[in-house]
């Protein structure tokens, strides 16, 4: 045998316990199937805590009542979240039909939740219920493989209905990269559709992810300029579209971006991803294959909180990552072809494709469909589901979109998001660009309030607006309840990142285009206290801006705060 | 036990050491009297001889560290001390604190605290407990305890590290000693909390190296001697409640309430299997409205078995006034003269359904009467004390005694009527109320004599009181038995009651199995008896190695529906007649294998 060679971009050290978990895990069975017989709790046990997010799943609980259950010597109220594998966030009215009679009648929530990853969640789904919602969701064509863990998740792909035939290209290809990056292993159709056990045979059963799967989680997209809804710079991997006018001819590569950071450790920081440069749409796949088996040889795996490829990056160098790929595929990047990103929400209301469909994109607050007292949001879509003839789709700022409809169907389907509130003309343009995460009481991890806390402090923000006589305009805000940060706060105009009950870092300086990290300007304050903040800053904005200059250009223009350029060097600074 | 002065014998102790021994045993609790005079025995049949240390002693000679852990890094800093004082050669025992018992704190030489802070100084969830355990009063003294805390938090906040200060505080309160001064460490935890774990280490092995077995731990069996307590169901004790927690969820149909009661200084001893009596004092409201339907003045004095009180007084404390008997229903014919009422006397099966489903006050309304306060009295049957299950062993709880009362309700009307006792305990009496109560020995319902004989305990809903009890002696003896309980209540995430200690016992091994059914939460009904039939050969096996079999609850229903699904699975994987397994079941009856606390 050979000596080992120690590859110099590999971490050394003693490997972090996720990696012994997955490493045992049998291709991510674990003893998952032991844990669905065990009734006296309804959580899952170690090991199989974290296996199950490799099926797309979070063993969350009510946060709200855990003090109360402890003393009332019961368990948490464990429960699980599920979220959907669904490339470009496509879905049929008769998936729709289906999800919605689940979410009334096995979860506790009674709702969808639209996600900022471009699918749908269940959120509070008993033990005894979750093989049957799988078994739900295999009926109708779903999976939730690899929507969580260290894997590629769900694919997000741009919701551009307009330019229908370039849309439909792109989306081809997000399913394509999401199928092509999914894990071999049988184990999700064995453990939860009670699949015929069968040996695996294949050494390593992953040939791209391999069997200690990715060190973290790795999330891709497709984008079609100049939207750039998905928030490219979210992501480790992104393909942006370049057509010929016409068609799809290839993809600029970036790669390494990520929100995620860890307060109190300065080596972790939110970073914009890197251009690679141009591909042919021939080698789209393997080009994927290449940025993620890099990924997974050299991600470091003994520290998780530096294990994403944004790190990776920063710590091998971006040249030699990215020759690395080249040298994986045995093709060269080419020189990047220009492309301009100019917004990043949806155009809310009606719209007609150049294919002369029309379609209807709704604003969902928080992506939350749920029947209350503000309307029956989850009646009227299954209504429209009901009747519609196109499809559905959801979009990465957490809005559907009744797509394909035909000029005749155009007044019933409007008649029905009327009734039941689903297009309200006096939301505002500073709502439709606030996005929160889902926070209290279910995630885990959240610090302080985000879904719940948003509805309301939109409206002061919108009050502030009105203040200084720009009621029509906006600034994008969002909220996100911890620095995990699934809602995006570190993409946005002013950012606010959980940090206890009613206490926020408050950054500012994104931009309307999410090309830029926002930088802290003031640590841990309350509600109140930002909001005085702000409407400070709104009338400076006003008073002094320049034309056409966005809040986060001008904070940053004005010396509000320092611009973050390149975030391993100057974001904590 | 009273120390008398004996000044003739020359065994006798002077003045003086009369003094310190009274002095000294004053501050004992009667367990440690029972000890004690064991001691003093144990001493004198080796006179000038040390009595030897328990071997117990030396096993409290050892490194405990306790996490409060929210993010996971307070248990990582845990775990590397651990292994940095396992490297050290010391013996370490690591607690999440949610899994450790505050109690065991006495018994405890060295404890490392180590606890992060919630956003406004609360604990962590997993040491909310343990904390508010150590502020109460029933927290113990810790002469003998070496402590020391590390503090995780974010000094952004106002209340930096909050939680560690308290513990510091609480344990120092307690009379522990302090190794090395608390840390409280920032966001950037890892130096500070290495080098704390340096310095309290070595502080440790020093100190574990010198100690010598020194102190003699108070033995645990002690609990069953021979001693009696002077109170009786004649002579009730006054207890204090401690605790009265609901422990159905909020969205349980049913309330039940885990009660403690504190026995101190009562003497009182029982042992798993017992029931407690309580002298329930009927709703003061409830006595009001029957006052007012009768039209009669509370104040009005009566005589109540020779004595002079109030009409209010007899009957909140003296007459039964929610549950009627036949010889009040009678009395009460007479009086009211309905024709209706006098021809119900004669119908055995109406005359059953008034006496268990009709409260005193709706039946008199239905059937009214002029009545006197003196005739009411003389009308009501005298209110009797209620037994309970006892759902604790004193081998843990020591000097407290705990229940588990469901609260029997029902509407009539738009008025909710409560039950005499179980309305008393949960809608009417608060931590630091009193209650009388006394022991009700109950010689049929014991666990094996033999420590390695196995059980089989069926306990739905509250009937899964006394099991508890019979876990936790178990345990604290350190059995070796197998233990496995069936339960079954209406729903998993609101009625399964005791869960989380169930959960403990499951994973260190003291209940081997547990198979639990909850009727509600699913199409068809599954009750005890099914899960019972399910594991039929399993449980047959069982009793076939001599496990004893116990029942607890209700007996109208479950208690019949458990002893046919015994029948069959005896008569199934037995292969015997119905006619045989019955005299199986019979068998086991007589040799004390097939006991029943039902009611």
């Amino acid at each position: 045998m050979s000596n080992q060679v120690i590859d110099p971009n590999v971490v050394q050290g003693t490997l972090a316990v996720n990696e012994r978990i997955k490493g045992e895990s049998k291709n991510l069975r674990g003893t998952i199937t032991e844990d669905l017989s065990d009734e006296i709790t309804g959580g899952f046990t170690a090991d199989n805590f974290q296996l199950i997010r490799f099926h797309g799943m979070y063993q969350q609980d009510d946060r709200d009542i855990r003090a109360e259950r402890a003393k009332q010597k019961l368990e948490p109220l464990h429960n699980v979240m599920l979220r959907a594998r669904m490339p470009g966030g496509i879905i049929t009215p008769k998936q729709w039909l289906a999800i919605d009679e689940f979410a009334d009648t096995h979860t506790s929530y009674g709702s969808i939740r639209l996600t900022t990853r471009q699918t749908f969640q269940f959120h509070g789904v008993l033990k005894p219920n979750i093989k049957l919602m799988h078994q739900t969701l295999n009926s109708i064509g779903i999976d939730s493989i690899a929507t969580a863990g260290d894997v590629n998740r769900n694919v997000l792909c741009t919701s551009n209905p307009v330019e229908s035939a370039l849309h439909q290209q792109a989306y081809e290809w997000a399913t394509k990269i999401s199928e092509h990056l999914l894990p071999r292993t049988r184990a999700y159709a064995e453990v939860w559709l009670d699949g015929e056990k069968v040996e695996e045979t294949n050494s390593p059963v992953e040939p791209i992810l391999g069997d200690n799967y990715l060190p973290r989680k790795f999330k891709t997209t497709v984008v079609i300029p100049p939207s750039n809804d998905i928030d490219v710079h979210a992501n480790d991997l992104n393909f942006v579209a370049i057509s010929d006018g016409t068609d799809l001819i290839g993809f600029n590569v970036l790669v390494g971006g990520g929100l995620a950071m860890t307060f109190g450790d300065k080596s972790t920081y939110p970073r914009r991803a890197d251009d690679f440069g141009f591909i042919k749409l021939a080698d789209t796949l393997a080009f994927a294959e290449a940025v993620v088996t890099t990924q997974r040889d050299w991600g470091n795996r003994v520290n998780r909180k530096n294990a994403k490829t944004k790190y990776t990056l920063d710590r091998v160098g971006i040249d030699t990552f990215k020759s690395e790929v080249e040298k994986r595929t045995g093709i060269a990047f080419e020189a990047s072809k220009p492309y301009e990103f100019t917004s990043r929400g949806d155009r809310i209301g009606w719209v007609e494709g150049i294919d002369n469909k029309h379609h209807l994109t709704l604003f969902i607050e928080n992506g939350r469909i749920k029947d209350n007292d503000q309307g029956a949001l989850k009646t009227g879509v299954r209504k429209i589901a009901e009747i519609h003839k196109g499809d559905l789709r959801m979009t990465a700022n957490q809005n559907l979109i009744i797509a394909g409809v035909a000029k005749a169907d155009k007044a019933e389907i409007e008649r029905i998001a009327l009734e039941h509130g689903l297009i309200d003309s006096a939301q505002s343009n500073q709502r439709q660009n606030s996005m929160a995460c889902v926070a209290f009481p279910t995630c885990p991890l959240a610090m302080a309030e985000a879904e719940r806390f948003l509805p309301e402090y939109v409206t002061q923000i919108e009050g502030l607006l009105g203040k200084h006589g720009i009621s029509d305009e906006h600034i994008i805000f969002r909220v996100t309840g911890c620095p995990n940060g699934c809602g995006r706060a570190m993409l946005a105009e002013i950012g606010l990142v959980g940090r206890g009950p009613d206490k926020y870092n408050l950054y500012l300086g994104g931009n309307t285009q999410g090309t830029r990290v926002p930088k802290l300007h003031k640590e841990n304050i309350n509600s109140a206290e930002i909001l005085t903040i702000i409407d400070e800053l709104i009338g400076q904005w006003v008073a002094g801006r320049n034309e056409a200059e966005c809040f986060g250009d001008f904070v940053i223009r004005v010396g509000i705060v320092a611009e973050v350029k390149n975030s391993a060097r100057d974001f904590h600074d | 036990m009273l120390v008398k002065a004996n000044t003739d014998s020359s065994a006798s102790l002077n003045t003086e050491q009369l003094k310190q021994l009274q002095q000294v045993s004053q501050q004992f609790t009667p367990l440690q009297l029972a000890w004690a005079s064991g001691y003093l025995a144990a001493k004198s049949e080796n006179p000038g001889n040390q009595v030897a240390p328990s071997a117990e002693a030396s096993t409290a000679a050892k490194l405990t560290i306790l996490y409060g852990s929210q993010t996971g890094n307070a248990k990582g800093v845990a775990s590397q001390v651990e292994s940095a004082a396992k490297s050290a050669g010391m013996q370490v025992s690591t607690f999440n604190m949610a899994d450790y018992k505050g109690k065991n704190l006495k018994n405890e030489s060295h404890v490392l605290v180590i606890t992060s802070t919630n956003g406004e100084g609360e604990p962590p969830d997993d040491a909310i407990a343990l904390h508010e355990f150590l502020g109460s009063k029933r927290a113990p003294k810790l002469p003998n305890l070496n402590y020391s805390v590390l503090a995780l938090g974010d000094s952004s906040y106002e209340f930096f590290c909050q939680t560690g200060k308290d513990f510091d505080e609480m344990l120092s309160k307690l009379g522990a000693k302090a190794l090395s001064p608390r840390i409280d460490c920032d966001l950037d935890y890892q130096q500070p909390a290495k080098d704390w774990q340096d310095t309290v280490l070595k502080d440790v092995a020093s100190q574990l190296k010198a100690t010598t077995a020194d102190v003699v731990q108070l033995p645990l069996e002690s609990a069953n001697s021979s001693q009696t307590s002077q109170y009786s169901k004649e002579n009730p004790f006054t207890a204090t409640i401690l605790a009265n927690q609901k422990i159905t969820g909020r969205d349980s149909n049913k309330v039940v309430q885990h009660i403690e009661i504190d026995l101190s200084d009562s003497g009182i001893t029982y042992q798993p299997g017992d029931a407690l009596g309580i002298f329930p004092l009927n709703d003061k409201a409830l006595v009001a409205d029957i006052a007012a339907l009768l039209k009669l003045d509370v104040s009005e004095s009566v005589s109540v078995n020779d004595k002079e009180t109030s009409l209010e007084q007899a009957l909140i404390s003296d007459l039964e006034i929610t549950k009627l008997n036949k010889a009040s229903i009678v009395a009460w014919a007479e009086l009211a003269d309905n024709a209706e009422l006098t021809s119900l006397l004669a119908n055995a099966e109406q005359l059953r359904d008034l006496i268990n489903g009709v409260q005193f006050i709706d039946f008199a309304k239905k059937y009214p009467a002029k009545v006197s306060a003196q005739q009411l009295v003389a009308t009501l049957a005298a209110l009797t004390p209620r037994l309970y299950s006892i759902a604790s062993s004193q081998a843990d709880v020591e000097e407290e005694v705990h229940l588990t009362v469901g609260l029997v309700e029902y509407q009539v009307g738009d008025e909710q009527r409560l039950g005499c006792a179980s309305g008393f305990l949960i809608e009417r009496l608060q931590e630091d109320d009193e209650v009388r109560v006394f022991i009700e020995h109950n010689n049929n319902f014991r666990l094996p004599e033999n420590p390695e004989t196995a059980t089989i305990m069926i306990g739905p809903g509250t009937g899964v009181a006394p099991f508890r009890a019979f876990i936790q002696q178990r345990s604290a003896e350190e059995a070796s038995g197998k233990n496995w309980l069936f339960f079954g209540d209406q729903t998993f995430t609101q009625d399964f009651l005791y869960q989380v200690e169930w959960q403990a016992y499951l994973k260190s091994g003291e209940l081997s199995r547990m198979d639990v059914a909850f009727s509600r939460d699913q199409a068809e009904k599954i009750y005890v008896q099914d899960k019972l039939k399910a594991q039929g050969s399993e449980v047959f096996a069982w009793l076939e190695s001599g496990a004893h079999l116990y029942i607890c609850g209700d007996m109208s229903r479950m208690a019949k529906d458990v002893h046919q699904a015994l029948i069959e699975i005896i008569s199934e994987h037995g292969q015997k007649s119905a006619e045989q397994a019955q005299e199986y079941l019979k068998q086991l009856r007589i040799n004390k294998r097939y006991q029943k606390d039902v009611y």
